[in-house]
């Protein structure tokens, strides 16, 4: 592209979590932080996990068909794109939403753990080499033949678009945190290189599903003890624990938003994103350490906010203390706060999620209070001018990103 | 003579280098191109797993060199990718010792554990009497299953291959169901065209071909259940088509920037002229009845790549062999090129080779180039009923000799994903 970069801008949010739904909610909940975290240490046992918390999804999804074709992976997404899009004020607007482009990160929706459960006794009973012979003869009477529907992960944009009326494009990013990383990077450089002026960009987490808890489980990367913030399990092995979340963010050129007068809630400066091999210790600091280099370059030390997308997976999270020891080293003064502390660890969303808490964040001019309980997060007068979004991917994927404030922008 | 290096609308002219091929016919371009030519088909009886009492018996399954079948979708996924990837940067001479100079996008689907990994699981030790899923759980917690961690994650394909091939930064994961193949030749085409990068390695990979995904498919109606002989069973554009034939394989394409590609003396293959998509809002595997979301993503590729409708000599069809899409592809590509369409030779390489799914569309601009390169059409097998409501000029049951300088390659996807690309001949 030609045209000289274009300013990214976020002018819409959409957030569900186990601190409810909307912007007004998650502030309320993150900066009640002496309060304890919304937890369900039972229905998952030995795994906490952050549940959703009660939310009448057809507010956003009206019609019962569209309900009944989804699984609540799906609902969480959908409604949490729908309440990106009404609070950028492109809702029902058939024109805006027609040059809307579709960028999503996502795993895949439930699987039916009664049947499931039901094949694999069928397999036991019968012995050792009737595997397939089992799964064939219970399989295809007892799936629901829309449930497939709910398993493809491209399926959560289809919804959206089908729900929303988001047309323009849609793509689907795979590959856990690595598809929250890729899909905010796509998105803001299309913008930026005016190959899009309006992206919807989110993800979305069900955590209430031990199918879904199995797939990480087989990495042994769940936290299975009792609540603890993610800077706080290194002593214990480390692990995450999976918190239901949708995290949609409607990204805007300024040339675009000022013409339809959209005020922002603050500018993505720049996505940085990279793959540290993590065959040897020190590798993933680094990566961050040239990620920071690359995505901050006009900038000297100055204080910074840094809302951490750290897991509480070891020994990735405290290679990523190193990493922003390292920011204070060069005088970049970080107020760090680890939004998965208060929220559980979000997957394919976490990254879309911390970047519209961040953005929350400047818009109102302050942080949010620091998890009580260690030396990492400490609480600070005022909120500095810019943001330090970080996500580091539990197997693999590193990325940042840099927020700022947008002066006679959107005030939360 | 100069060459120009930018397009009608001021971009970087995106070049391709290097293309691999896999499918059911076999693994590398040339095995591929020898028996597409003579319309062979690849599909066969499934014999990978039971299929008796199932609706849908056969597929395009993909043999390794070993004769062995696969221990998961993702095994052969992965494999075939590596194939692609492998004979893509040999041709485009760009098999350097510190990886691959630009950033990897790949088409692949869902990974998930399938019944044996999951029958592995339930079998481990267990203390408690445990069922279902708590049971699975305590095998995994157990810590004897990091490998199966690594081979089912949805990153696994494309991480797998990151450090096989070591491209630039974070490897990409792309889904868009049926379309996927033509989005990461889209991903990368727009990356060069931005200045992000000189070069992008495009895959498309796909080996859906368990028993579970087959059933699924199945439960959807979407399968052809014409088991006997297999290799009739994909028609399309024929009155009895009755569904498509799902089947494996990859395709890989390294594109380039025109400029670089020439600076560093290699071969320009083709041109990506143009990519265009549009997402569907009404069904979650139908069309709108009118067309509106296939014809925008044709009509923008159109655009993208400043064509209009008379340069294009051939269309590489989407043609699934679903009574679905081959009539609304037929009823989009009228509305796109008009009259110009009756002039225009139009196939579906999935007659031969089945529906790839995520690997389609980058399979098919593969095959587009290869047909641009040697002048030749190759056949829509299984063409003996003409749907009289889908009047096409089919290159019928045999290859057709053409000079074709212009090729729209379509791929549209479950959960209404439509991609479409303009593709260009060298010179």
């Amino acid at each position: 592209m030609d045209n000289p970069s274009k300013q990214v801008w976020i002018t819409g949010i959409g957030l569900l979590s186990a601190a409810g739904e909307g912007v007004a909610s998650h502030l309320d909940a993150l900066d009640n932080a002496a309060g304890a975290p919304l937890i369900d240490a039972q229905g998952f046992a030995p795994y906490p996990i952050h549940p959703l918390a009660s939310i009448n999804m057809a507010a956003q999804i009206p019609k019962k068909s569209d309900l009944r074709q989804m699984e609540k992976w799906q609902h969480i997404g959908v409604y949490a794109a729908g309440l990106a899009l009404d609070d950028a004020g492109i809702a029902r607007n058939p024109e805006l939403l027609g040059k809307t482009h579709l960028v999503v990160a996502a795993g895949s929706g439930e699987r039916d753990a009664t049947v499931d459960a039901k094949v694999l006794e069928a397999i036991a009973a019968r012995g050792d080499t009737d595997t397939e012979i089992s799964a064939k003869e219970i399989l295809p009477t007892a799936l629901r033949p829309t449930l497939f529907l709910a398993q493809l992960s491209n399926l959560l944009a289809g919804n959206i678009s089908i729900v929303h009326n988001v047309t323009a494009s849609s793509r689907t990013f795979m590959g856990e945190e690595m598809a929250g990383l890729s899909a905010l990077e796509n998105a803001v450089r299309r913008i930026a290189a005016g190959q899009a002026d309006l992206i919807l960009v989110g993800g979305a987490l069900n955590a209430e599903r031990k199918d879904l808890l199995l797939g990480y489980e087989l990495g042994c990367n769940l936290w299975s003890h009792p609540y603890a913030p993610v800077w706080q399990r290194r002593a214990a092995g480390g692990g995450f624990i999976p918190g239901s979340a949708g995290a949609f963010i409607v990204l805007e050129s300024s040339e675009h938003a000022k013409a339809r007068g959209a005020s922002p809630y603050a500018r993505v400066v720049s996505v940085g994103t990279d793959r540290a091999q993590r065959t040897e210790p020190g590798q993933i600091r680094r990566v961050l350490q040239q990620l920071f280099k690359r995505i901050s370059a006009s900038l000297s030390p100055e204080p910074i906010a840094v809302l951490s997308g750290a897991s509480g997976v070891e020994p990735v999270t405290q290679e990523e203390r190193d990493f922003l020891d390292d920011l204070e080293s060069d005088g970049f003064t970080p107020a760090i706060r680890a939004y998965g502390s208060r929220l559980g660890h979000t997957v394919e969303a976490h990254f879309p999620l911390g970047i519209s808490i961040g953005a929350l964040a400047l818009s109102r001019n302050q942080l949010f209070a620091p998890s009580p309980g260690d030396d990492v997060e400490e609480a600070v007068s005022s909120l500095p001018q810019r943001m330090l979004v970080t996500g580091v991917g539990h197997w693999h994927g590193e990325g940042l990103a840099l927020l700022e404030r947008v002066n006679g922008g959107r005030v939360s | 003579m100069a060459r120009n290096f930018k397009d009608s609308q001021g971009r970087t002219v995106v070049a391709v280098t290097g293309t691999g091929l896999v499918s059911s016919l076999g693994w590398g371009k040339a095995a591929n191109w020898a028996q597409l030519k003579a319309g062979q088909s690849g599909i066969k009886t499934i014999t990978r797993f039971p299929t008796d009492g199932l609706r849908t018996t056969i597929a395009g399954t993909v043999t390794r060199a070993d004769g062995q079948p696969p221990s998961s979708a993702p095994e052969l996924t992965l494999e075939m990718a590596q194939s692609a990837a492998n004979e893509a940067l040999l041709e485009a001479g760009l098999t350097e010792a510190n990886g691959f100079p630009g950033p990897l996008f790949v088409a692949t689907p869902p990974a998930e554990l399938e019944w044996p990994q999951r029958k592995a699981l339930y079998e481990h030790p267990c203390a408690q009497d445990l069922t279902g899923y708590d049971r699975l759980l305590a095998a995994a917690r157990s810590g004897a299953f990091k490998q199966m961690f690594e081979n089912f994650q949805f990153a696994t394909v494309a991480d797998h291959l990151a450090v096989a091939l070591r491209p630039r930064g974070l490897p990409i994961s792309v889904s868009t169901a049926c379309a996927s193949g033509a989005s990461a030749i889209q991903l990368g085409v727009e990356a060069i065209r931005r200045g992000d990068t000189d070069t992008a390695l495009a895959i498309g990979t796909d080996s859906s071909v368990q028993l579970e995904a087959l059933i699924r498919f199945s439960l959807l109606s979407a399968l052809s259940t014409r088991n006997d002989p297999p290799d009739r069973a994909s028609r399309p554009f024929s009155k009895s088509r009755d569904g498509f034939v799902m089947a494996e394989g990859a395709g890989a394409l390294v594109l380039e920037s025109l400029e670089s590609a020439l600076a560093r003396g290699a071969k320009c293959i083709g041109i990506v002229r143009g990519c265009g998509e549009m997402a569907d809002d009404y069904h979650r595997t139908r069309s709108k009845p009118d067309g509106t979301a296939i014809i925008g993503a044709i009509r923008n590729a159109m655009l993208d790549a400043g064509a209009a409708p008379e340069e294009i000599d051939y269309v590489n069809a989407h043609g699934t062999s679903t009574p679905e899409n081959d009539k609304m592809e037929y009823l989009s590509l009228k509305a796109v090129l008009g009259d110009h369409l009756e002039a225009t030779p139009v196939s579906s390489n999935k007659s031969m080779i089945g529906h790839t799914l995520s690997a389609a569309g980058a399979i098919e601009a593969v095959l587009s180039f290869m047909m641009m390169e040697n002048g030749l059409l190759l056949p829509t097998i299984n063409y003996d009923e003409p749907d009289p409501d889908i009047p096409l000029d089919v290159v019928a049951n045999a290859a057709r000799r053409g000079v074709i300088k212009t090729v729209l390659s379509n791929s549209f996807g479950f959960g209404g994903q439509n991609a479409a690309l303009v593709l260009a001949a060298a010179d």
